[in-house]
């Protein structure tokens, strides 16, 4: 090509123009592979809220037991779980604590084991205030009518406490969501993973990034609208 | 039917009640009052071991519920219990606020409890209520479904912790209507109350409650008309 030739091209701005639209190109052409990214962020997401919850109802009701031992075990889990980063809580597992008791595990593994046991100790405390919440004089009606401990949280108290549980639970699965993010530390391929990955290839920080953060915005927004729903419906019920 | 046993039962540092003797026959309708703070409801919960007792034994048709080996959740399927705020479970119908115990505890099939329910609230004047939710209930007909939940246990005897006394003034005669008829049947009552008239028309027997001990009791005439101790005498005198 002659100098005159190239003079041209820049002059009229076309690699100007190319440079500028180059990181609009890499964001779209990436966006299926960053929307995969998002859908295993839900898939963790989602096993995690559903562990975490099983979790989280077993040491609401230890806290709340009169057995000193189960309250005492409930205090330490919560304490460490709650006290310690995520993030340091995912490396110790991923290296350190899962590799004892079972085999290889993947970062998929053990990106839900620690969330759910982390999002564990959030719930229980959302559990045990939900609990409290709860007239005191709902526990004696369902006891003066021989029920026992067991029946009268089944049929009384729970479904009274879910209710008052939902509106932190769904903020709980909003911290949860964004939180998964710090399992991109293990390699786990989820969306900030893959973000890193395309960001690492072309170092178009804006639109990667940005991107990645407008995806999680989109996810944790439709969880807000889902909890404002409920929440609007159980206050009619 | 009751009986109670040098029962002392104390708060922390706070002697609440401090050796209750008595007898309760079947059949009988005992009205226990007294200032606030004398004990009474406190002497109630612990018939029905909603407070745990420090010392002292209570007997209910001859079986020793302050024995650990007794299980206390039998019992208290035959002592029923009405409260002061009614503590009708919000989440439940008028229906299945009567029915949950009898099909989920004794394991009465689904029809028959509820035919039971109808039965019990025609009895307290409700049946047009069945299928609501307890938060469109006015304070009167709450109790009287309270009344018919403990009912629906078939208990052989009720306890009533202050039944009227969050009521508004113009229901607590629905509500003591209900409790008359039922003492009129032959129900074994004990009725920790304020109603003064009440525990003279229906009360079999009257004890008067102060600072843990039953200070006085006898027929409801004579402790209305002619109290014996001091304290009965100036307590009937600031409330009649």
């Amino acid at each position: 090509m002659s100098v005159t030739a190239l003079n041209i091209i820049t002059n009229t701005g076309i690699i100007d123009y190319l440079t500028s639209i180059r990181g609009y190109v890499v964001l779209t052409s990436h966006l299926l592979y960053l929307l995969e990214g998002a859908l295993l962020t839900l898939k963790i997401t989602a096993l995690s809220v559903f562990f975490g919850m099983i979790l989280g109802l077993i040491f609401g009701l230890f806290k709340l037991s009169g057995s000193r031992i189960l309250r005492f075990i409930a205090a330490i889990y919560i304490d460490f779980f709650r006290g310690t980063p995520l993030f340091v809580q995912i490396l110790l597992m991923y290296f350190g604590v899962l590799p004892l008791i079972m085999d290889k595990p993947s970062p998929f593994e053990a990106a839900v084991i620690t969330c759910s046991i982390n999002s564990g100790a959030y719930i229980a405390e959302i559990v045990r205030a939900g609990i409290q919440a709860v007239d005191k004089g709902q526990m004696e009606a369902a006891r003066s009518l021989g029920m026992n401990y067991p029946q009268a949280m089944w049929m009384v108290i729970l479904p009274q406490a879910y209710k008052i549980v939902i509106p932190p639970l769904i903020n709980e699965f909003i911290m949860l969501l964004k939180d998964t993010s710090l399992v991109s530390a293990i390699a786990a391929e989820e969306l900030t993973q893959r973000g890193r990955l395309v960001y690492s290839t072309y170092y178009e920080a804006v639109w990667v990034w940005g991107g990645v953060a407008m995806i999680y915005l989109v996810m944790t927004k439709v969880l807000s609208i889902l909890g404002e729903y409920t929440e609007r419906r159980l206050a009619t019920e | 039917m009751i009986e109670v046993k040098d029962l002392h039962k104390s708060f922390g540092q706070l002697k609440v009640l401090k050796g209750i003797n008595c007898r309760i026959a079947p059949r009988e309708v005992v009205c226990v009052i007294g200032p606030s703070g004398s004990g009474k409801s406190t002497f109630l919960r612990c018939i029905n071991q909603l407070e745990e007792i420090d010392s002292g034994q209570i007997f209910i048709d001859g079986q020793e519920l302050t024995n650990p080996k007794t299980d206390i959740n039998l019992i208290r399927q035959q002592v029923g219990m009405v409260f002061q705020l009614f503590n009708l479970f919000p989440h439940k119908t008028t229906l299945q606020n009567i029915t949950l115990a009898p099909t989920r505890i004794k394991g009465i099939n689904k029809k028959a409890a509820n035919d039971m329910a109808y039965e019990l609230l025609r009895k307290v004047g409700l049946v047009d209520k069945a299928n609501v939710y307890p938060a469109q209930l006015s304070g009167g007909q709450k109790q009287r479904v309270a009344i018919a939940r403990a009912l629906a246990m078939q208990p052989k005897a009720m306890l009533f912790d202050e039944p009227t006394s969050s009521l508004d003034p113009e229901m607590v005669g629905e509500v003591l209507a209900v409790m008359k008829d039922l003492a009129l049947e032959g129900m074994t009552m004990v009725v920790v109350t304020h109603e003064m008239g009440f525990a003279r028309e229906v009360g079999d027997r009257v004890m008067f409650m102060d600072e843990g001990l039953i200070i006085e009791e006898g027929l409801p005439d004579k402790i209305f008309d002619n109290p014996q101790n001091p304290r009965t005498k100036s307590f009937l005198s600031k409330v009649l």
